[in-house]
């Protein structure tokens, strides 16, 4: 009870004091739950890095409810996801109440134009810093370039196609690939 | 039924949102517009409130928007939706994920989902940074003053990274942003 209750305030203490989302949230975690708690260890914080990136949903959550899920079964996960989650549902909430009422104020909705162009910003950004990480191969490169256009002419026209059908579409050619370039490569050794 | 379509829209949000928040976004964008629940200009707003306050981005905005369609009892119905895939996945994956993350198999398909998510979040981007810039349905309808700070902005958040080889935080872009609006589009 004592161990589920720590790790509840841990991690509400890391969603209560990290601004910029999930991947913000891997240093303050990495911090407290390897280097003071002893929770877990490097290695295990590797492999939660990459099940975050590699499993969907966000990432201060994967991150979560593998420590807790580590430490005290299921519970334990409970308890660390709650406590991720408890801080910015509250504070969301109770923006949400006068937000629109906020907005009609003229200054603000002054300083949330300006902030619109940000955003876009971001979201270009965003993609850059994925892009530079990927590998420079012919594949991924004519995948990118393909959804990128698709996706463009998706919002210009409001076609309705969902961006689940090109992940789903994305990852069958690259199965398809892998899967004749490992023919291919037995013939030749056979 | 509200609550419903809320839970649904939220699980599919969750459960394909590979890569982060910002990967989210163009899903987030499509199902929040489809289900009429918030505008696009709305939309924005959010992300940079979401941006600016603790807490996972993608939470926020389904706090938010389960909060604006059904109240209290929506907020935590779309959150819990759009968390659970995530919970539910990594319980299961803790046991078995080395074997899984070595499969060579599903490391060629993921690395296609990547670069399909980073072609879609660029793209969503662009289109938004030029839906600032030209709100009329031509090229010609440009909005100058946007166009004008856009460039500037992007100057200098894009300039800094490559000056001070520290990339400048999301949350100082748009403070700047927020006081450069006010100042271009008036305080009264």
């Amino acid at each position: 009870m004592k161990l589920l209750i720590e790790l509840f305030l841990t991690f509400l203490k890391i969603g209560t004091f990290t601004f910029g989302g999930g991947y913000a949230m891997l240093s303050p975690i990495e911090s407290i739950c390897v280097d003071k708690k002893k929770w877990i260890t490097h290695d295990e914080m590797t492999d939660v890095t990459v099940i975050a990136e590699s499993t969907p949903g966000p990432v201060a959550i994967n991150c979560a409810t593998f420590v807790g899920m580590k430490q005290k079964g299921i519970l334990g996960a409970f308890a660390a996801t709650a406590g991720v989650v408890l801080p910015s549902f509250c504070i969301i909430a109770l923006i949400s109440l006068f937000f629109d009422r906020f907005l009609e104020i003229k200054w603000i909705e002054s300083a949330f134009r300006g902030i619109k162009i940000a955003v876009g910003l971001l979201i270009i950004d965003a993609a850059v810093r994925m892009i530079k990480k990927m590998k420079k191969e012919p594949l991924p490169v004519v995948l990118l370039i393909c959804s990128a256009s698709a996706m463009m002419l998706i919002n210009v026209f409001s076609l309705r196609l969902s961006v689940i059908v090109l992940m789903l579409g994305a990852a069958a050619v690259s199965l398809i690939v892998f899967f004749a370039k490992r023919r291919s490569g037995r013939e030749e050794a056979g | 039924m509200i609550y419903l379509e809320l839970f649904l829209g939220f699980l599919r949000i969750g459960l394909f949102s590979f890569g982060g928040a910002y990967a989210a976004i163009p899903l987030i964008r499509e199902t929040v517009l489809s289900y009429g629940w918030i505008t696009e200009e709305n939309l924005a707003y959010m992300i940079a409130v979401s941006e600016s306050t603790p807490g996972p981005i993608m939470v926020n905005m389904a706090t938010y928007i389960g909060s604006s369609q059904g109240g209290v009892f929506g907020a935590v119905i779309a959150t819990a939706a759009v968390v659970a895939p995530a919970f539910i996945i990594v319980l299961l994956l803790t046991a078995l994920f080395k074997s899984l993350a070595e499969n060579r198999v599903f490391r060629a398909g993921l690395s296609g989902v990547k670069a399909c998510v980073a072609g879609v979040i660029l793209a969503t981007g662009a289109y938004m940074a030029a839906t600032n810039c030209f709100e009329g349905s031509t090229v010609f309808d440009a909005d100058v003053t946007a166009l004008v700070m856009t460039a500037a902005l992007a100057a200098l958040y894009f300039g800094w990274g490559k000056i001070f080889k520290k990339g400048m935080s999301p949350l100082v872009l748009i403070f700047i942003a927020a006081a450069a609006g006010v100042l271009v589009y008036g305080w009264k």
